[in-house]
């Protein structure tokens, strides 16, 4: 069980970040971790003790096997995450060239 | 009738990348050939509408057949929910693409735009026909990302800021979807919506399975931004280009947010009356929440935003009610109504927000301005803009004979039969108070002539975006209609049954 609270652990650290940083930078990054931590815990999913990568041998019809589709999901959602992040990044470097600045007490036009 | 509903998807999808290439050869391409693509979309889902009555049609993708009963595919879903909403996306795709084809002449790119539009509709079609969970996540975050892009598309401050928000607030929403995704996957082993139901059927952990409503309700949540999730709603959708507001605010929060919410709690989850209690309460909350923090409003944009959190909130609050009476087995009658002026309310809104959004489109296009206090006495300038406005106004304040009157009557009238009165009550109240907002922004907008000295340069619009506006201000008076028993009876009740009868919805998909 352990590994599955060190990956809720690492999505709460995640979390932390991108409540109490004020770096445009640095919350994108903690939203990746959390990101991160959702991938480990797909992983951790699929996996089953004593289990064979998932490719049927009809030589062993006792075998266990760790099962395929969480990381299949895997793959999807880290494309996803790579979009994200990037389009993320794009417009921080946007706010950057406006505000001159990463601070995000000093970007605040919006409000009310 | 099974090859149109892969074609829904693929059409906006394709469509998406041919305007990226093509685009940046011919210069006035992308906005027409987009009006055009959604022209086909509307023609089809009204089709399939008229065609699907009270079936249920299920697209296996690759042909793979369920094994001993058991989905092994990715299954696409076209029910009569589902047919409802793609109606409503493609009705105000097309009407915001006509638009855009004047109105985005301001801005530099336009076939990104189109692009990004022809990615959000893709996204929220394939969300409202996907049937298993994984799916919804993937085409959730394809209409998303578009709108991420979209919100910042006019590259001021106001509009990234507004981005970076929305983009935080909703990269977080997404993770906890997945997560509770995950959860559900460990327990049930399938992601199926319909086998999810068998499987949580047979027994389960209570600790846990709340556990999971919680997270899928708070990512939902906002997505489509009920109450204590919703600061981001006011700044995204009133920095982004009119159009854009008009589909966010008018299908977006409600086909990526409320009609997820509607789909799982009614059909995947086994509805149980804690969780029916707390939708109730999250809708009440951001039915009367957003109306006080819309009265004070002085940007055009936030004004309406602020009121599209509130509108929303009637649409949660009478799918709770109808969640407390169906989990209590009584009254099912009563749940019947509720679930009904829920979902009218629903189309409603679709129309009259969108309205009131290409209308406050058209006034920052004349004058440049979105502050209702630097505007007046534009009625006889713009008469077209003042009177489908007049009319948008009227239908959300709730006054007879326009739609949202019947549509808020119905939900009042659920409310006091299921003896909720406390509720009846909050609902007529915040009515009277749209009312009176809606009355100011009427009254500085058109009527004032206080600043009747300033160089106002207003002037009718030009004709794509009356065009657009007409067609939404025709449409919210006739689907008053929808009060007459008969018509409402022929026109929702395929969608109120797969709602109701949800168990017996998914045994039908399962035996397919």
């Amino acid at each position: 069980m352990i590994p599955y609270w060190m990956c809720f652990a690492l999505f709460l650290v995640g979390l932390y970040g991108v409540i109490t940083r004020r770096n445009l930078v640095k919350i994108a990054i903690s939203l990746s971790i959390m990101e991160v931590s959702t991938f480990l815990f797909f992983a951790l999913m699929g996996y089953i003790e004593g289990g064979k990568f998932p490719i049927v041998d009809p030589a062993e019809p006792g075998q266990l096997y760790v099962d395929p589709l969480p990381q299949a999901l895997v793959l999807t959602a880290i494309v996803i995450g790579l979009a994200t992040t990037s389009l993320l990044m794009a417009v921080i470097i946007r706010i950057y060239r406006k505000y001159k600045t990463f601070d995000i007490r000093e970007i605040r036009n919006l409000r009310g | 009738m099974n090859p149109i509903i892969p074609m829904l998807v693929i059409v906006p999808l394709a469509s998406a990348f041919l305007i990226m290439v093509l685009g940046k050869l011919i210069r006035d391409l992308p906005g027409y050939f987009t009006s055009a693509v959604f022209l086909v979309l509307l023609i089809t889902s009204y089709y399939a509408w008229m065609h699907n009555g009270n079936g249920i049609t299920v697209y296996k993708v690759g042909g793979w057949e369920a094994v001993n009963k058991i989905p092994i595919g990715i299954y696409m879903v076209l029910d009569g929910l589902s047919v409802i909403m793609l109606c409503l996306i493609s009705t105000l795709g097309f009407l915001s693409a006509v638009y855009s084809l004047s109105y985005m002449k301001r801005y530099t790119g336009e076939e990104y735009y189109y692009a990004l539009l022809c990615l959000l509709v893709a996204g929220m079609n394939g969300v409202v026909l996907s049937g298993d969970l994984f799916n919804i996540f993937v085409f959730l975050e394809i209409s998303v990302i578009a709108s991420y892009a979209l919100v910042a598309f006019g590259v001021e401050k106001n509009e990234l800021e507004a981005s970076f928000k929305y983009q935080v607030l909703g990269g977080i929403a997404s993770l906890l979807i997945l997560f509770g995704i995950g959860l559900i996957y460990w327990k049930a082993k399938t992601l199926n919506i319909a086998d999810i139901r068998e499987a949580f059927k047979a027994g389960y952990d209570g600790t846990y399975y709340t556990f999971v409503q919680m997270l899928i309700l708070c990512g939902f949540g906002v997505k489509a931004a009920i109450m204590p999730f919703h600061a981001w709603l006011p700044d995204a959708h009133s920095s982004a280009p009119s159009p854009i507001s008009a589909m966010l605010s008018g299908v977006f929060i409600k086909a990526v947010g409320i009609y997820v919410i509607l789909r799982l709690f009614f059909s995947m989850f086994v509805i149980s009356e804690q969780i029916a209690f707390v939708i109730t309460a999250l809708g009440t909350l951001s039915m009367v929440f957003g109306v006080f923090l819309a009265i004070g409003q002085w940007d055009i944009k936030r004004l309406l935003a602020y009121h599209s959190i509130s509108q929303m909130g009637y649409v949660i609050m009478s799918a709770g009610i109808g969640m407390i009476l169906l989990s209590r087995g009584t009254r099912p009658d009563v749940a019947l109504l509720a679930i009904t002026g829920g979902l009218y309310h629903l189309i409603n809104h679709a129309a009259f927000k969108g309205l009131l959004f290409l209308n406050a489109g058209a006034l920052e296009y004349r004058l440049g301005t979105r502050d209702l206090k630097e505007m007046g006495g534009l009625a006889s300038e713009m008469p077209i803009t003042a009177g489908t406005s007049f009319v948008a106004s009227m239908s959300i304040s709730g006054i007879p004979p326009f739609n949202g009157f019947f549509s808020k009557l119905i939900i009042v009238i659920a409310c006091i039969r299921g003896r909720f009165y406390l509720l009846a009550f909050l609902a007529i109240l915040v009515s009277i108070i749209t009312l009176a907002s809606f009355l100011k922004f009427q009254r500085y907008a058109f009527y004032n002539k206080t600043n009747a000295g300033k160089d106002l340069t207003g002037k009718e619009v030009a004709t794509p975006m009356v065009f657009s506006m007409i067609v939404l201000g025709m449409l919210c008076l006739l689907m008053s209609l929808l009060a007459i028993p008969s018509v409402r009876e022929s026109l929702l009740k395929p969608a109120v049954d797969v709602l109701m009868d949800a168990g017996n919805c998914m045994s039908k998909i399962i035996g397919m």
